[in-house]
């Protein structure tokens, strides 16, 4: 359903996105992972035909994102969630999806329908008069999605669609993503919440600039290699076991109150020492686990690369 | 470009504009002005007519010369309709998720300039209804005839303020661009009434003569303009513009 290749924007000498080349599924949910400034948006804008590439080459749906005639075919198979809702704030709910469902050509029955069946699914029925000014965040957020939704859309683009939520609304508007993934929509998502990520997305690929990885999300989980020793001790860390440890040059320690981390390549050698050491100290351990890595491992460790 | 796609933008703007008092109150305070107010001043100078301003070979000129204020209201009336309409666009941010729409850039551009120039065109043509009938109602003692309607303000109403509504939307749109409350837009949006008020000047001051033959020629000018402001405005009403530099 969408095809980059090579896709690169520059900004002057800023380049925000280099060299892109990913392949999305039809029906999948794609999550696209990477820090603030890493190129997400700029990447969306450009699938969205919104702003023109440098270099390189997309397809949505088999349209080229280059060629102008294309792009309107674009417009019309994609819905997008901006970062910023972007609502018209003086009109009510169910004018501002009125409009938009005007603008794609829906008749008025499949307006209606539409406007309704969204506007239900997200709670948001009874609001349907209100203005949007006096909508919360939360609800702003659901009527966005409802508005990128109205014409059927085959590629839904949401950027951050959770981000700056309470927890309650977070949780419904995944809810809702799940709902569409079930619907077999292909749905292009960026965030930075490795959790949200995991639970909702068929494959991620995390960026910074260029692409660092493609994958599902436990795929990428078990291609950073390594485990993680945790050992959690009775009191807190205190100086002198801290000394011990740092003797034994253990890669990325890290001290959290009683809990005591670090990496290991083999836990059965390299535990040993370590328990022998803080037990020399004075310390008295209370658990030893061995964790893999976990997805967030592999973005810090791909995002700074 | 397709009309109906940017008779959709219009109409939502309109439904926007019916709760913005701001706007609503632009479109109605200054055509109401100028058509009460300036028969009122006539009126006024005609009990004085000892003054010799409301004199029957000294009123055409001086009815022609009001008659102008039309024009100047009409350029005015738009920078607070067509500021708040793409300014109001940018504090909400919902120019993004329009533009990701299958409207061209110049269907949103339409429809934008729809919404400000009919509110103004239909305020600016009441006003000019009533300003007519009352200047009439005024003169007509004085000059023995009904002095409107005539080829002056039929040229000034149907040529000149049309065009001067396009060129102050134009404006009003290239200004939008740089700044981002709509009340800065259309205060920087009034240096476009300075020419036309140093025509108001001019033929208050007997410079010039406000007859069918100059106003064709000022219509001219500003249609020139126009054309330019044409060129400036939709390379400023760009999709990659708006999003990577508008302010």
């Amino acid at each position: 359903m969408i095809d980059t290749e090579n896709l690169t924007k520059k900004f002057g000498d800023l380049t925000a996105v280099d060299n892109l080349t990913l392949h999305v599924n039809d029906g999948e949910v794609f999550g696209f992972l990477g820090p603030n400034g890493a190129g997400k948006t700029t990447t969306v804008r450009m699938l969205c035909c919104l702003i023109s590439k440098t270099s390189g080459s997309a397809r949505i749906g088999g349209y080229d994102i280059g060629n102008k005639a294309d792009s309107l075919k674009i417009r019309k198979i994609i819905g997008l969630v901006p970062d910023n809702v972007g609502l018209s704030e003086q009109l009510t709910a169910y004018d501002n999806l009125d409009f938009y469902g005007k603008i794609y050509d829906c008749t008025e029955a499949h307006r209606k329908e539409n406007i309704q069946r969204f506007l239900e699914m997200l709670g948001l029925w009874d609001k349907r008069n209100v203005l949007a000014a006096t909508f919360s965040k939360g609800m702003k957020q659901k009527l966005a999605i409802a508005r990128a939704l109205i014409h059927d859309p085959q590629v839904l683009f949401m950027d951050e669609p959770t981000a700056n939520l309470d927890p309650e609304a977070a949780k419904t508007v995944r809810d809702f993503i799940l709902q569409l993934k079930k619907e077999k929509k292909t749905i292009f998502l960026n965030t930075h919440n490795l959790d949200e990520a995991q639970r909702i997305c068929d494959r991620v690929a995390i960026m910074n600039t260029s692409l660092r990885a493609v994958g599902t999300p436990q795929e990428l989980e078990r291609s950073v290699s390594g485990k993680k020793t945790v050992i959690g001790l009775d009191q807190q860390v205190n100086d002198a076991v801290l000394a011990a440890l740092k003797k034994l040059a253990l890669k990325n320690l890290s001290i959290d109150g009683d809990t005591i981390t670090f990496d290991v390549e083999d836990p059965d050698k390299e535990n040993s020492p370590a328990v022998g050491a803080i037990v020399l100290a004075g310390g008295h351990v209370r658990s030893i686990n061995v964790v893999g890595s976990t997805l967030e491992d592999t973005y810090l460790k791909l995002v700074r690369k | 470009m397709r009309l109906s796609e940017a008779w959709i933008v219009a109409s939502r703007d309109f439904k926007i504009f019916r709760r913005v008092k701001n706007v609503w109150s632009s479109i109605i305070i200054f055509p109401v002005v100028i058509s009460v107010l300036f028969p009122v001043i006539l009126e006024y100078l005609a009990v004085r007519g000892s003054h010799g301003l409301a004199a029957p070979g000294v009123l055409p000129n001086l009815l022609n010369s009001f008659s102008f204020f039309l024009v100047i209201g009409a350029a005015y009336v738009p920078l607070g309709i067509a500021s708040y309409s793409i300014v109001g666009e940018k504090v909400e941010k919902s120019l993004e998720p329009l533009l990701a729409t299958p409207l061209t850039d110049g269907e949103i551009l339409l429809g934008k300039a729809i919404s400000a120039v009919i509110p103004t065109l239909v305020a600016m043509y009441a006003a000019a209804a009533v300003f007519m009938v009352g200047i009439d109602g005024v003169t007509f003692h004085t000059l023995g005839y009904y002095y409107f309607p005539n080829w002056n303000i039929a040229t000034l109403l149907l040529v000149l303020m049309p065009v001067a509504i396009v060129m102050s939307v134009l404006f009003s749109v290239i200004v939008s661009s740089r700044v981002n409350d709509a009340r800065s837009a259309s205060s920087f949006g009034v240096f476009i009434l300075f020419p036309l008020l140093g025509i108001y000047l001019a033929s208050e001051t007997s410079i010039i003569t406000l007859d069918v033959n100059s106003l064709l020629i000022i219509s001219g000018i500003l249609l020139a303009v126009d054309v330019a402001l044409f060129y400036v405005s939709t390379a400023t009403f760009r999709r990659e513009e708006i999003l990577t530099k508008w302010k």
